[in-house]
């Protein structure tokens, strides 16, 4: 993986311009000893590592819009950060770069149940968000796997998802307006605490920019009134296909779980091995959650068991507690950890469409034993948004070239059936230099000149996203 | 080649070889915005249904289809567009059928967008050409899609400014098997959204939350025994009082709510207000002064307002007490001449403008795509 070569010219005035930002921020707020600037060295992808010129922490939107005139004029890039939990290197710098981090941006503005919103600074946690509601009986829906951590800037950025988003969307559905600076230190707003802002829907462009067109301080969040309760029923599969064809009958039988997820063999037997969740031994297995009070659960509970029975599962097993149901949700939570006491792994994010999962998987099976490279499957099967672990030794020279080469293969296939790249984790630098086999020259381009639109000078988070040589003369100019 | 082009191809040459503006026509029926003078071009030539996969309740339709062809083909799968597309013929004394292209390009979304989303939130993938005539795609046919910049959501609600949409993808989903409404009696519009907020904020999954022609309606819809149950609940708690109405009568009441019949036929101007729905009755008691008559979609949040007799349709009195409490303003009918000097979209603050400005340069660098529909 390439990044451009650092502007020798901004590391020669790395003093001045730390002098300039210092002299914007409070005491403490701008990280450049090398030492410390190494905790911004990358994200969640960890194979890539490069400390960035400084970090700066923000606490306001003007001390944002502060810091972005100063870069601007300096012809500095900048590197947004939300919690630094992006798999795809959303957040990766460069040595000549400024680590904008919002982590100092933690506050709630304003919480409004009538209206069914709340506004928050961007640095917040996705799940204290909700948090900051629940006790009112509401809830933010978006809920990527890193909800802990992860902050809500991340979110908009990459528009993330989670297990729950077959019912409530992603990001961009959830996401009614926001504060954003930016890459000249303009403040602008957008939507609010109305639905659908006007004109031309800028707030659905910035949603999933990856940080390239401006950064988020504020948000105006859709919250949602917690259902009665939840319930899943865990069925298991001796083949992935039918496991497929169980998912699309649930679907179009109209009943809309909350959530949909698989796993395939490796993975159950990974997890069984780490979690011991009592997960039954075979081929496929599915979770599904319905929501509602106990009767309504009980109802679609057993249609879905209706549907399943006529696959010949292996197991049905219907949660009736909240005991059972933490019980049958422990496995899939740790399925991640369970990968990764097994070696190093790479996580995935291709979509496909849902009729093409028993091809896909079984492509995957193949390829992995061409690669030798052992992989597990877990995912959001509702919306075809896959999670392929790859397996792969760090240590061992040519291991992880050979996974990435691997996880290149089964992205292009993904496209090649109908899908895409990236689900929920975004393009960053993982998967840059794949965008060509997605878009076309001329699709790349108008996004390119939206880019040209908001950042004339291309110095927001300006080496991700696009295949290098696509945007090198922008980035030079 | 001919204004109705048959392929991207037809349609990206006649763009590259139009000397003047080009006014886009779906299927006639949302003459909305500033009048365009131009060159009609219309999509009735790329029509069709590409693909529908019921169990990844996904569908493909060209842009020129007919949304009753749509329909039509989602029922028999029990399927539907959940956002509710909205008929504006009634109100706006149009004829001609309505097509998805045109729904999508007017982010067109009925009383469901409270709970589902808007139009914009079914879109996963458009095909265009631009104004220069370039062939583009952004997004695909998948639920859950971050591949690069979200320009399927910008040409949603373009009003066809950024390119001639020539293919979209779109999320179905299931018709429920029943829906009921409660409708509540003599409450104030303060009083109406109030309810409306208290059954937004229940767990009860509330579909529809309406106050219009002097009644309160709250839809829930779902299976059988889960609808019953919900609404018992809303009727002995947050509305009580309310009395319930199934089946088609219904359905009768949300179609009249979606398509704004109630001002269907009037002389006047209808002007329609995305708003904080607590705001939404406030913001009509203070344009008392234009004698206005009000609907209220989307909890209070979504108003269409009535004003008989006024020169400048009102504009200068309902955008300046919208500016006091934020949210945007359109005026949805009026006579040609009013729609071609008063701004009929929201104006927007100077960062914003620069931006919308920019993206159309670069989209259309010679403003020929329905130049000053969406204003300047």
């Amino acid at each position: 993986m390439q990044m451009p070569d650092p502007n020798s010219r901004i590391l020669a005035r790395k003093d001045h311009i730390v002098a300039r930002l210092q002299s914007v921020l409070p005491v403490g707020a701008v990280v450049h000893d090398p030492i410390q600037t190494r905790a911004y060295e990358c994200d969640a992808l960890t194979a890539y590592k490069c400390p960035p010129l400084c970090a700066v922490l923000p606490a306001t939107t003007d001390e944002v819009s502060a810091v972005m005139r100063i870069c601007f004029e300096e012809g500095v890039p900048v590197v947004p950060r939300g919690a630094g939990t992006s798999l795809a290197g959303g957040a990766l710098p460069t040595a000549d770069s400024v680590i904008l981090g919002v982590a100092r941006l933690n506050d709630v503005l304003e919480t409004d149940y009538d209206n069914r919103f709340i506004r928050v600074q961007s640095g917040r946690t996705n799940l204290s968000v909700t948090g900051a509601v629940e006790e009112d009986g509401f809830f933010y829906a978006p809920d990527p796997s890193s909800q802990l951590a992860c902050a809500i800037a991340g979110n908009i950025g990459m528009n993330s998802g989670g297990a729950h988003c077959l019912k409530y969307g992603v990001t961009t559905n959830n996401l009614m307006g926001v504060t954003m600076v930016m890459s000249d230190g303009e403040v602008v707003e957008i939507g609010g605490a109305h639905l659908d802002a006007g004109g031309l829907d800028l707030l659905g462009l910035i949603c999933g920019s990856e940080g390239q067109l401006g950064i988020v301080t504020e948000a105006t969040l859709r919250i949602l009134a917690k259902p009665e309760g939840a319930r899943p029923v865990l069925v298991g599969f001796d083949s992935n296909e039918v496991a497929g064809h169980c998912v699309s009958d649930i679907i179009k039988s109209g009943i809309l779980p909350v959530a949909i997820e698989f796993m395939d063999r490796p993975c159950i037997r990974a997890t069984e091995a780490f979690a011991g969740a009592g997960y039954p031994d075979c081929e496929a297995l599915l979770i599904i959650e319905v929501e509602g009070s106990d009767a309504e659960i009980d109802d679609q509970l057993s249609r879905i068991v209706e549907i399943a029975t006529r696959h010949n599962p292996v197991e049905v097993r219907e949660s009736t507690s909240a005991e059972e149901s933490a019980k049958i949700w422990l496995g899939r939570k740790s399925a991640f950890g369970a990968m990764g006491q097994i070696n190093d792994y790479m996580c995935l994010d291709g979509t496909i469409p849902v009729s093409e999962l028993p091809l896909v998987l079984r492509r995957i099976s193949e390829m992995s034993k061409d690669y030798g490279l052992d992989v597990g499957n877990v995912f959001h099967a509702g919306d075809g948004n896959m999670h392929p672990l790859i397996l792969f030794d760090a240590n061992k020279p040519g291991d992880l070239e050979k996974c990435e080469a691997f996880g290149a293969d089964i992205l292009r296939l993904c496209v090649e059936v109908g899908g895409c790249l990236t689900g929920e984790h975004g393009v960053g630098v993982e998967k840059r230099d794949l965008m060509v086999s997605q878009y076309d020259a001329d699709d790349l381009e108008i996004q390119l000149q939206v880019k040209d639109v908001f950042d004339p000078a291309w110095l927001l988070n300006p080496a991700k996203v696009f295949p290098l040589d696509a945007t090198e003369t922008r980035r030079a100019g | 080649m001919s204004n109705t082009p048959t392929s991207e191809q037809d349609l990206s040459d006649l763009i590259q070889t139009a000397d003047g503006p080009i006014r886009i026509i779906g299927g006639g029926t949302r003459d909305i915005g500033a009048p365009v003078e131009g060159t009609r071009v219309s999509t009735a030539g790329l029509s069709g249904v590409t693909l529908y996969e019921p169990g990844a309740l996904t569908l493909v339709a060209q842009a020129g289809t007919p949304l009753a062809e749509i329909d039509a083909l989602l029922a028999k799968d029990g399927q539907r567009l959940a956002f509710e597309p909205t008929d504006l013929r009634g109100l706006l004394g149009t004829e001609g059928a309505s097509t998805i292209g045109g729904i999508v390009a007017t982010n067109a979304s009925g009383p469901r967008r409270i709970q589902v989303g808007a139009a914009r939130d079914f879109c996963l993938g458009v095909r265009f050409v631009d104004g220069a005539g370039r062939v583009l795609k952004n997004g695909g046919r998948v639920m859950k899609n971050v591949t690069g910049y979200d320009l399927v959501k910008l040409m949603a609600g373009s009003w066809g400014t950024l390119g001639v949409m020539t293919e979209i993808s779109l999320k179905v989903m299931a018709i429920p098997e029943t829906e009921t409404t409660l409708v509540g009696d003599g409450q104030t519009a303060a009083q109406a959204v109030e309810s409306l907020s208290a059954a937004l904020g229940s767990p009860f999954d509330v579909t529809g939350a309406a106050f219009s022609e002097g009644k309160t309606f709250v839809r829930i819809e779902g299976l059988e025994a889960s609808v019953a149950y919900r609404a018992a609940e809303l009727a002995k708690g947050v509305l009580a009082g309310f009395q319930p109405v199934s089946g088609a009568a219904s359905s009768d009441i949300w179609a009249r709510i979606r398509d704004v019949s109630a001002f269907a036929g009037r002389d006047g101007a209808v002007w329609r207000l995305s708003i904080k729905p607590s705001d939404g009755p406030r913001l009509v008691a203070a344009l008392d002064d234009l004698s206005p008559d009000a609907t209220y979609d989307w909890g209070g949040g979504l108003v269409w307002l009535h004003v008989a007799d006024q020169p400048d349709a009102g504009a200068a009195r309902v955008r300046a007490e919208l500016a006091k409490l934020g949210g945007h303003a359109t005026l949805v009918h009026a006579p040609a001449d009013v729609r071609a000097t008063v701004p009929v979209f929201q104006p927007e603050p100077t960062p914003i403008a620069a931006l919308t400005r920019g993206l159309r340069q670069k989209f259309d660098p010679r403003g020929i795509l329905n130049p000053g529909l969406m204003g300047a």
